[in-house]
């Protein structure tokens, strides 16, 4: 059941990512960069949480769940810390994607090279 | 795409405006980001069954799926999803692993440092400064609205 709940909703923010795609000039850069300081906003509003509760991986894996980190992060640093909290907790709920992205992402363009295109 | 001469552009433009083919763009990133998806909460079930605590489960999938993303990058396997899945395939977060890689991996000839390390934060780079900017200030919020 929580897989089926992953896969709807998901799959459903993905649609409205499609939507955008298709009906807007936006490209998917300005589909990343929106929908992650959407979910920035979503989660600092507490909307997006009781979605991330339904849906599981299915809101934490799009990269509006990537926002809801940052910005639970730093509500959770900001209560404990105060100022120097609200800085460093968003980063840190963070932290392990965007090391990972980093380190990853560089050892495989170091490895690969682009398939040509045809 | 980039070898098109502006003839075979107008074709490929006329092509594509007459028949829209949203429905099938919404149905194909529907079942490609839903599968995805599913893909992460399978991971999350196994490290939670694992005994870890619900923020290194998140940390721990979020690493495997930005590597998962960029390894099928690097393979050319992510693009051909990304042809067929639309957002389905970029709005995850192995989207946002295949932003990385493939600029990176384009600009390889530019050298180490201003090829692949300057060039992986293309699209990356604006994500950080919103998302990063952004959870500040939620967190400056918070602090000024507890008070």
């Amino acid at each position: 059941m929580e897989y089926l709940k992953a896969f709807i909703v998901g799959g459903a923010i993905c649609v409205i990512g499609q939507i955008i795609l298709d009906r807007t000039k936006f490209t998917p850069a300005h589909i990343l960069v929106s929908f992650l300081t959407l979910g920035v906003i979503l989660g600092g509003v507490g909307v997006y949480e009781p979605i991330a509760k339904f849906g599981g991986a299915g809101a934490t894996i799009p990269i509006t769940g990537f926002g809801y980190a940052l910005s639970q992060g730093a509500i959770k640093g900001a209560k404990a810390n105060g100022i120097i909290g609200a800085f460093t907790g968003g980063l840190q709920a963070a932290a392990g994607g965007i090391a990972a992205a980093i380190i990853f992402g560089y050892i495989m363009a170091v490895i690969f090279n682009p398939k040509t295109k045809n | 795409m980039d070898n098109l001469n502006n003839k075979d552009y107008q074709k490929f433009v006329e092509e594509k405006i007459p028949k829209p083919t949203y429905a099938r763009n919404i149905i194909l990133a529907f079942l490609v980001g839903g599968a995805i998806c599913t893909i992460g909460e399978f991971i999350m079930n196994y490290l939670s069954n694992k005994g870890l605590d619900e923020e290194a489960v998140s940390s721990a999938t979020s690493i495997i799926m930005v590597f998962l993303g960029a390894l099928l990058t690097g393979l050319g396997i992510y693009d051909q999803i990304g042809k067929f899945g639309g957002a389905g395939a970029a709005v995850p977060i192995t989207g946002f692993a295949n932003s990385i890689v493939a600029p990176a991996m384009e600009f390889k000839k530019e050298g180490f440092i201003f090829g692949v390390a300057s060039k992986m934060f293309v699209i990356a780079g604006p994500v950080l400064v919103y998302g990063v900017s952004s959870s500040i200030i939620v967190g400056i919020l918070t602090i000024l609205f507890q008070r």
